[in-house]
């Protein structure tokens, strides 16, 4: 007769028998390997390119992606804003980003927000009331240097907010960007505590982790007026300066490779590992 | 100006922005998530006391090991419910044990949990098998049983598993059993609580956060709050009962007390578990200090800011009610010789408020700066709730979570009695 232990021994060997049997011999076929990489999307992979030095802060970029996006125009948050860095000769920086600049930079004063003392003692009993902006005023004759730096996520390679979702509700698409999917994620707000850059935060409607995507439902489809190519992004679009750009790395012939494949660009907080895709002509060192 | 209603970020509400930071930065992780971290701790430090006797054999702790592990299980119930108040979707919550995404710290969570949750559960029922057996066989003997009773027997009888064999040979295998699970149960109490130090530590984008001694020290300053929770606990009880039977003597004279209740609360049990709370705090401490000073010796890039937050604006918080009135002078009030039972419990609610202020300055203190390293954000706790969301991530949902462990308690109690002589009723 067959011993307990024989019987588990032979049960276990045939089972482990039996999976590497199938495992094993599966053989790749050349044409669906070759058809796999066609349809992985590799031959896209989106990046941005930012020139600084066209930026003049109109604000007009951040309105049409809120409006493109539909996240609530009067809304502090919003997936794209634009900083601006005024550089004095005592060696301070003064930066500051009213509303995300939507309606641009109206005065030349420094926002400097709200400071603990000038908050009220019960900040929830009047939210529309939550303290008083102070601002700083700078002498023109005091500036070395000053600048805009628009901001939006940075699709990065190595995505910080992909690797903490505890659901996978953030996923990195195959051409490269990062895209949400609202009837997954749970609200945790680990992707958001997660991303150095600050570009994501939850919809003030929806109550999911919200970013920017690119303008994901545009940059897929080809655009009408030159069906050879993809539509452009809202912020693009908007702005009338041509400091925004959107571009695919893989295509050699892109303007936007060109340019980031030959001329001088700096990416953000490369400390990080996220290997951002936004690319910046004219980036400060002291842009955060 | 900051826009009302609907057009209101989750976070805004409670978030006051100073100098520059980027347009969506709030305090996205409020009051719940230091509750988390403090729920669990509590959790696993309670556990680790109990396997003091179990493993280790410390026999002057078997009351109190007793205790410690049933409270354990009621603490285990509280612990991820922080977490379900937290969440924008409390009902898609169950996402991360269903379809977790094991790159996230967080999603290791259910794993982790149920491991936990099950070695407790059967250390649990190898302890109180016997109690089980004799409850059953009892009710099932008694004639005319009311209806509570056939709810009680149904309960025990189903709690034996249809196990009835309680011969000294079987016990003696329960209690190998017990030591073998506590014995597990402590590598596995530690990476519960660890892994929930992982989840801040390993966030790259936070500065403060990101150390790898994050889950050592939130492992020694859960032993801490779990040994001193447990000495509160046991303490109140022990008084209670003794206040209850002195009571009852006066009421009904002639009835006999046994000594077992009117003695209360034993000295040398408090004296013994106090030593070892001192020496988890001083261990707590030391890699606090440790990291402190580390980081104001490399003086990273974020450093300024840090600094600034550390020894400007959370001072108070920091130095003076973490350290100085959570740990420092309930170290001395545990050092002096002569404990006293009045003393060690203001030594322990000092220490449980201690790891719970370093818990609010891990998570609140580590949003107190934004991510510009050039401006800061202050925390309002919702107090007075104006609705259901600042009534969950505020005051009332903190407390909440605090006393659903008592409560827990209370009714596990039922099931598993944490005192001896319990069982004669």
């Amino acid at each position: 007769m067959i011993s307990r232990r024989k019987f588990l021994k032979n049960t276990a060997l045939g089972i482990a028998g039996g999976a590497l049997s199938l495992a094993a011999f599966e053989i790749i076929d050349p044409k669906k390997l070759m058809a796999l990489e066609a349809a992985d999307g590799k031959k896209i992979r989106w990046v941005f390119l930012v020139d600084t030095y066209k930026c003049v802060g109109c604000g007009m970029c951040v309105k049409a992606c809120k409006l493109e996006n539909e996240i609530p125009y009067d809304a502090s948050v919003t997936r794209t804003w634009v900083e601006r860095y005024v550089l004095t000769k005592d060696g301070k920086v003064h930066a500051d980003t009213p509303k995300g600049a939507r309606d641009g930079f109206t005065t030349s004063k420094i926002d400097l927000g709200v400071s603990e003392e000038a908050a009220p003692k019960d900040i929830l009993a009047k939210p529309e009331e939550n303290g008083v902006h102070t601002y700083e005023d700078i002498n023109p004759a005091d500036i070395d240097k000053a600048f805009f730096v628009p901001k939006l996520c940075n699709q990065c390679e190595n995505p910080p907010c992909v690797q903490v979702c505890p659901v996978g509700a953030t996923y990195q698409a195959p051409d490269g960007v990062v895209l949400v999917d609202r009837t997954w994620c749970i609200g945790c707000g680990y992707c958001i505590m997660g991303c150095p850059y600050g570009v994501r935060f939850f919809h003030p409607v929806y109550h999911t982790a919200e970013k920017c995507n690119f303008c994901y439902h545009r940059i897929t489809k080809p655009d009408p007026q030159n069906p050879k190519t993809f539509m452009k992004t809202a912020c693009v679009q908007a702005c009338p300066f041509g400091a925004r750009q959107i571009g695919n790395i893989k295509d050699p012939n892109d303007p936007v490779t060109k340019i980031i494949m030959t001329e001088r660009v700096g990416v953000l907080k490369e400390e990080y590992g996220t290997k951002p895709q936004v690319f910046y002509i004219g980036l400060d060192k002291e842009v955060r | 100006m900051v826009p009302s209603g609907e057009m209101l970020a989750h976070g805004e509400l409670w978030t006051v922005k100073e100098l520059f930071t980027y347009p969506n930065e709030f305090i996205y992780w409020s009051v719940q998530i230091v509750m988390y971290p403090f729920m669990t701790g509590l959790v696993a430090g309670a556990f680790v006391l109990s396997s003091l006797y179990h493993v280790f054999g410390v026999q002057q702790l078997k009351d109190m090991a007793r205790f410690a592990l049933v409270f354990s299980f009621a603490l285990l119930f509280a612990a991820p419910m922080p977490i379900v108040l937290h969440l924008q979707f409390p009902f898609r919550g169950i996402e991360i044990f269903m379809t977790p995404h094991f790159t996230s710290a967080i999603a290791a969570f259910g794993v982790v949990f149920f491991t936990y949750g099950a070695i407790v559960a059967s250390e649990l029922w190898f302890l109180y098998r016997k109690h089980f057996v004799e409850v059953s066989l009892r009710l099932r003997e008694k004639q005319d049983k009311t209806l509570v009773e056939w709810f009680q027997y149904l309960i025990f009888c189903s709690l034996t598993l249809g196990v009835y064999d309680v011969s000294e040979e079987a016990l003696h295998r329960d209690e190998k059993a017990i030591k073998i699970l506590a014995g597990v149960g402590i590598p596995v109490a530690c990476f519960l609580h660890g892994y929930a130090g992982f989840i801040f530590g390993s966030v790259k984008a936070n500065a403060l956060w990101m150390t790898p001694l994050m889950p050592v020290i939130f492992i020694m300053s859960a032993v801490v709050s779990g040994i001193a929770l447990c000495m509160l606990t046991y303490i109140i009880v022990m008084e209670i009962r003794r206040f209850l039977a002195a009571r009852k003597r006066l009421s009904g004279p002639g009835r006999f007390t046994s000594t077992e209740e009117i003695k209360g609360v034993e000295v040398h049990v408090i004296k013994l578990t106090a030593k070892y709370l001192v020496l988890f705090l001083v261990a707590a401490i030391s890699l606090e200090l440790l990291d402190l000073i580390f980081r104001g010796y490399t003086a990273l890039k974020s450093w300024d800011v840090v600094r600034s937050v550390l020894y400007d604006r959370d001072f108070y918080d920091i130095f003076i009610m973490q350290y100085v009135i959570g740990n420092l002078v309930p170290l001395i009030l545990f050092l002096i010789p002569g404990l006293t039972i009045r003393r060690a419990v203001v030594g322990v609610m000092l220490v449980l408020f201690g790891v719970f202020m370093m818990r609010w300055n891990v998570v609140i203190g580590g949003q107190a700066f934004s991510l510009t390293f050039a401006g800061y954000m202050h925390y309002h706790l919702p107090i007075i709730p104006h609705n259901w969301e600042t009534f969950k991530e505020g005051l009332g949902g903190a407390l909440s979570i605090f006393i659903m462990p008592f409560v827990l308690f209370w009714v596990i109690a039922k099931i598993f009695p944490v005192f001896a002589e319990a069982k004669q009723e």
